[in-house]
């Protein structure tokens, strides 16, 4: 140990501390000062930026000693005197906050910026920025609220919250208003799993097969056990209840035993906690554990094959799903023409800036509780419930805040573990995923193939589809069935088309499994079948933008499913308002027309169009329900309570604006508690963009219940009937008399009345594949419209204009919606521009974060129009359906589109390989 | 696993490199660190003794014009490079290279002479202050000795001097002359990793009719060592820089590096394409700046 002497936010420490600690760990670990994250550890992402006397640094990567006789600012010492700093407070009103965990880095590194230069341009924010990763992709909103704050610093202006064109009409929904949990993101009182420890607590760490597909032959935990330090070192042998896990098909074990398969990279051999994480790695070092390799198969189109390797006894195919409508023979007999082509898209990350960390820890009244960021915290419960051999009201999962999901925190990954060790150790137990282990380990996106096989009159009108499918699951199920559904109905598109076969495979391979992501392989199938209308209507001599409204869905239609479609399609206008807004760039010229670049000869520019539409919620017959409930507190504090996760899209405002609306109460006097499996009731998987509708439905109607419960009590009371009742900003009249909510509570109370209770909330019903009846309850519609610049000679491609219109019912929450349609986008510019998940032989090649590349600031288009489209849904809260997801799916065929208008070279596969298209060019000329 | 069980801040050059004489055990220089300490937690590099941070040392980061020869410490770091007015005037290729690596937090701490003594072959701060024909100085026990930068290379990653013992202290080169002038350019990938397909520097002379007097070019990765392209540099010396000039010194330079494929990065048909476009921009740029 040695001594460090240095200045914290103004005050002096003298720490002893380990020579080679990293100055983020200190101020973390030692100092309990949370706000500085560490999302990767590795230099790479901007997360960790403190200020050193001053200047900006990383200070993941930053020897704690290099601080001494320094001077250090963290976020939790830029607000003076309990005001917020300029900076922060344009962040909360910007909405330049989203999931959060990136949003200290963010802060302290456009303070130093300002602190430099104080009026930056937007050229001098993406300068200083561009190495500062944001995966929401709040990029837009933050160049804003650094401007904002830039002018008050600079001129005492007050700094103000955006307008949009969009939402309105009600009293709380559809207003801007900043997320509750803004202000603690934006001064690092924000509590995520990580910056939660306890006195006792213990480090896990986590031995992985490190090779695809393998035979445990031994596994030997003698040594490691006895290092000192070592409190449980646990194997297969150990898992008191099931072993497997998994959501839907439990095909996944916690641990591999002796004698049993690993069959990914990441599957885990043995746990073991110790008082360090430093011993808990050592002793991984120690266990004697020798693997056999088996045969492997690592790509789902070898996978069919009669001779190909077993991943599980039971076959390589998780499902062959399959859909079929009309008469697809005749569908092609009837066609002028016919189009086939074959894409390709790769995995993906979610690369979601929080990496994953699980604390078990066991309670005196006999209960495990686990911490962790999930998406689906009862899901966990049950998993780690029936891992432990316990009843399931003996685990209690409890969520913090959640640093990003985007589908990948739906899976177990150490929650089990991190009970097991607390189970057996009698103390709490934190496992914390460095950024290597959570790039290994995590369901990622499902690389496919599909095939699209169009018919069409020479007119436009599609007479046929038939598509085949490929999805590689990976190792294990995850939701690998319900993705490759999607990535299934999808795939014709949202078009009318009369006779449709399609074939879908969800294949296991040895690669790691693969689950939910955004997009949910609805991307996928746009990403084929939007290439496809593009290359069609170029051979047709359509235009691109016609042919698509020629067979866009629209009320009337009937879906390649078979659902009749009755209301809220607004695929049309947004069509319509995308091109509009795009010719108004052109100044009506053809904008899918290559343009020279003025002074610079050797580029070109040119726009792509897609459009896609997904599904809101599970669907297909699933049955999606939610419970919320809410309580009126003696202090007058309108509480509602579901277990559903925010992970970033901002889904405790929607459901406090709700509340709100409801019992016509000032926002501020409506709290929302989340993701507590003993004090919230079940509001579902934060997935498939259910929980604005879902538990959003169930809120509205539970804060109805709770008025017309006020209603009736004071109607009792008063000998009123209830119209004459009125509700008004937070305060009641009835007979006279103004009301307070604590004073009504106060009645219901002496009344023996509870003001609370539980709504549970049943959506409209859908059916599965092959039966008669609605897949899905509701499907928001998208278009986009996108610029791209090409380097005829070096291949680079930048996108430079996004254009796109998004039909999500109703606009309940704008300044969220606008951070998850521009996030939304910037991530689908990172699908086609930046990211590939690499796998080889089933081994990652992406295993760093500087090796898997989102997008940065750099990345973002000069210009941005988000137009929202408000075509609502009946049984939606307000006429509001999903949006989470639809963002990305439709930019990265408009992107590859582009680029083949631009040069005349086509993808086939994303991302854009530069290198490729350099030598298409050339080869061209 | 412990990075390092010793953290050492020497004062001065004689100092750090008595630490580095008198360790028991391994030793690292470091300043920034930005390289180094990823490639330990990474496995790259073994965990050593002793860490001996040089971003202390006074000597190590001055920035100074003597005797038409500008003196770069290499501790400076690459924010330090980039507004150094004496540097944006003098070494405008070396300003342009080291503001393209990483973010403010990285430019902070990171060095030249960390890039420069991690020798990769494609180090934008390498290769910029390879054109302006510096010269190195490497501290040792028998003191401080200068030697042309573009000798001390020994292969990726590795150098001529032994760095047990030894440290790169600064850097000199002439100061912009009459009629000079330089630029860097790079090409990047925008997936993986973030070190250059390939980049290029250039420095000019330009003669009193505008004709290139004397040319130097440089680029990365063009073989195992941060590359000088002499042979093109011969050809260019006393041309009237133009479209066919460009040609033939790009099919010259085409011949004198040795470009190869990086699985997924770039192939060495790639990089051989973007031989002529860099070309063109680094000569393009440097002779407009030398006309100034």
């Amino acid at each position: 140990m040695i001594t460090l002497n240095f200045i914290v936010n103004d005050q002096k420490h003298e720490l002893e501390i380990e020579a080679d600690e990293m100055l983020a760990d200190v101020l973390r670990y030692r100092l309990g000062l949370t706000g500085t994250k560490i999302s990767c550890g590795e230099a790479e992402c901007g997360v960790c930026t403190v200020l050193v006397d001053g200047e900006p640094i990383l200070s993941c990567n930053y020897p704690a000693l290099k601080a001494e006789g320094k001077n250090i600012t963290t976020i939790e010492g830029l607000a003076k005197d309990e005001d917020l700093h300029p900076v922060q407070e344009a962040f909360v009103k910007h909405g330049a906050v989203q999931c959060g965990f990136c949003t200290p880095g963010q802060i302290m590194t456009a303070t130093a910026l300002l602190n430099e230069n104080p009026d930056p341009t937007d050229g001098d924010i993406e300068y200083a920025l561009n190495d500062t990763l944001c995966r929401c992709g709040t990029y837009p909103m933050i160049t804003n609220a650094i401007h904002a704050a830039a002018d008050k610093i600079n001129s005492g202006k007050p700094i103000e919250y955006p307008e949009f064109d969009f939402g309105g009409g009600m009293e709380v929904v559809g207003q801007v208003v900043p997320r509750p949990e803004a202000n603690k993101k934006v001064t690092g009182e924000a509590v995520y799993t990580d910056d939660i420890s306890f006195p006792d607590m213990l480090f896990g760490a986590t031995l992985r097969a490190g090779i695809p597909h393998g035979r445990v032959k031994k596994l030997d935990i003698t040594k490691a056990k006895a290092l000192p330090g070592v409190q449980a070192v646990l194997t297969a042998d150990d898992i008191p209840g099931r072993v497997n896990h998994g959501l839907i098909i439990q095909d996944w074990p916690a641990l591999i035993g002796v004698g049993e398969t690993a069959r990914y990279v990441g599957d885990a051999i043995a746990i073991v906690a110790a008082d360090t994480e430093d011993i808990a790695r050592q002793a991984l070092d120690l266990i004697d554990f020798e693997i056999e390799p088996l045969p492997m198969v690592t790509n789902a189109v070898d996978a069919k094959a009669d001779d190909a390797p077993l991943v599980h006894e039971s076959g390589n195919l998780l499902k062959h799903i399959k859909v079929d409508k009309g008469d697809i023979k005749k569908g092609f007999e009837e066609a002028d023409v016919i189009f086939e082509d074959t894409y390709f898209t790769p995995s993906y990350d979610h690369a979601f800036m929080e990496p994953e960390c699980s604390i078990g820890r066991p309670l005196d009244n006999g209960q495990i509780e686990v911490y962790v960021g999930s998406q689906i915290p009862y899901a966990d419960r049950d998993q780690v419930a029936e891992a432990l051999g316990l009843p399931y009201d003996k685990v209690r999962v409890r969520g913090p805040l959640v640093g990003g999901g985007f589908g990948g925190k739906e899976d177990i990954v150490g929650q089990i573990h991190a009970a097991m060790l607390a189970q057996v150790t009698g103390k709490p137990v934190k496992i914390l995923y460095d950024r290597h282990e959570s790039l290994l380990v995590h369901p990622k996106r499902h690389a496919t193939q599909i095939n699209v096989k169009l018919g069409l009159k020479k007119d436009g009108t599609l007479t046929a589809a038939q598509t085949e499918l490929y999805g590689d699951t990976g190792a294990y199920a995850s939701l690998g069935a319900k993705v490759m559904g999607r990535a299934t109905t999808h795939s014709t598109g949202p078009y009318i088309v009369p006779n449709v076969k399609i074939d879908c495979y969800a294949m296991y391979t040895n690669n790691p499994p693969s689950g939910a992501f955004r997009g949910f392989g609805a991307l996928q199938a746009a990403f084929a079948i939007e290439c496809l209308m593009d290359q069609v209507a170029e051979e047709l001599g359509i235009e691109r933008v016609e042919l698509r409204r020629k067979n866009a869905l629209r009320v009337g239609s009937v879906t390649n499913t078979g659902q009749h479609l009755t209301e809220s399609v607004g695929l049309l206008e947004c069509i319509e308002k995308t091109e509009k807004e795009m010719l108004a760039y052109t100044g009506g010229e053809d904008p899918f027309l290559a343009r020279e670049v003025e002074g610079e000869p050797n580029k070109r520019r040119a726009w792509g169009f897609a459009v896609t539409f997904k599904n809101t919620g599970l669907g297909e017959g699933a049955p999606d329900n939610a419970s919320a409930e809410i309580e009126l507190l003696e202090d007058g504090i309108v509480e509602t309570r579901i277990s559903s996760a925010e992970i970033g899209q901002g889904l405790v405002t929607v459901l406090q604006m709700i509340t709100a609306e409801e019992l016509n109460l000032p926002i501020d006097q409506v709290r929302v508690y989340l993701s507590d499996t003993d004090l919230t009731p079940d509001g579902g998987p934060t997935t498939g963009s259910r929980q604005t509708y879902i538990s959003g439905n169930a809120t509205k109607f539970a804060a109805r219940t709770l008025k017309n419960t006020m209603l009736s009590t004071l109607s009792e009371k008063f000998n009123l009937p209830p119209e004459k009742i009125t509700f008004d900003k937070g305060v009641i009249q009835a007979n006279g008399q103004e009301l307070t909510f604590a004073e009504v509570g106060q009645i219901m109370r002496e009344e023996g009345r509870e003001p609370k209770l539980i709504y549970d909330y049943k959506s409209p019903k859908t059916t599965p594949l092959g039966e008669a009846g609605d897949k899905h309850f509701a499907y928001s519609f998208a278009a986009q419209a996108i610029e791209v610049e090409v380097d005829l000679e070096t291949g680079e491609v930048s996108v430079t204009k996004a254009v796109g219109a998004t039909d999500v019912g109703k606009a309940i929450n704008p300044l969220g919606l606008q951070g998850q349609v521009e996030g939304g986008l910037i991530m689908g510019i990172g699908h086609a521009l930046t990211e590939e998940f690499i796998v080889e032989d089933g081994q990652v090649v992406t295993d760093y974060l500087s090796r898997y590349r989102m997008p940065s600031i750099h990345h973002v288009p000069d210009e941005i129009k988000v137009i929202i489209v408000e075509d609502p849904t009946t049984d939606g809260p307000y006429g509001g359906k999903g949006v989470g997801e639809i963002s990305t799916m439709p930019v990265p065929p408009a992107i590859v589109n582009a680029v083949y208008n631009a040069c005349g070279v086509r993808f086939h596969t994303i991302p854009i390989d530069q290198d490729w298209l350099a030598g298409e060019i050339k080869k061209k000329k | 696993m412990q990075l390092y069980q010793e953290y050492l801040k020497p004062q001065t050059i004689a100092e750090a490199v008595d630490f580095l004489t008198s360790a028991k055990g391994s030793t690292a220089i470091v300043s920034g660190g930005t390289d180094l300490l990823l490639d330990i937690k990474q496995g790259r590099h073994d965990p050593v003794d002793q860490m001996i941070d040089v971003s202390g040392i006074k000597e190590m980061g001055q920035i100074s014009l003597e005797d038409d020869f500008i003196y770069l410490g290499a501790a400076m770091t690459h924010k330090q490079i980039i507004k150094a007015p004496l540097l944006q005037e003098h070494a405008r290729c070396v300003v342009e290279g080291c503001g393209l690596i990483g973010g403010p937090q990285v430019r902070n701490v990171a060095t030249i002479g960390g890039n420069v003594s991690h020798a990769l072959p494609a180090g934008d701060g390498t290769i910029s202050l390879l054109v302006l024909d510096t010269e190195v100085e490497i501290a040792s026990p028998e003191g401080a000795a200068w030697q042309p930068l573009i000798e001390i290379f020994a292969g990726p990653g590795k150098v001529n001097f032994d760095r047990a013992n030894n440290l790169v202290t600064g850097f000199r080169f002439k100061s912009k002359g009459e009629g000079e002038g330089s630029a860097f350019h790079r090409v990047m990938r925008p997936q993986g990793v973030a070190i250059a397909i390939l980049n290029m520097a250039a420095w000019v002379k330009l003669d009193e009719s505008g004709n290139l007097d004397k040319v130097r070019v440089s680029c990365g990765p063009a073989g195992p060592k941060p590359f000088r392209a002499v042979k093109t540099e011969a050809y260019l010396s006393g041309k009237t820089w133009s479209d066919s000039v460009l040609q033939e010194a790009s099919k010259i330079l085409a011949e004198e590096v040795s470009l190869r494929t990086s699985k997924h990065r770039a192939t060495k048909e790639y990089r051989h394409q973007l031989l002529p476009v860099l070309l063109r921009k680094v000569m393009d740029t440097a002779i407009e700046r030398a006309r100034l």
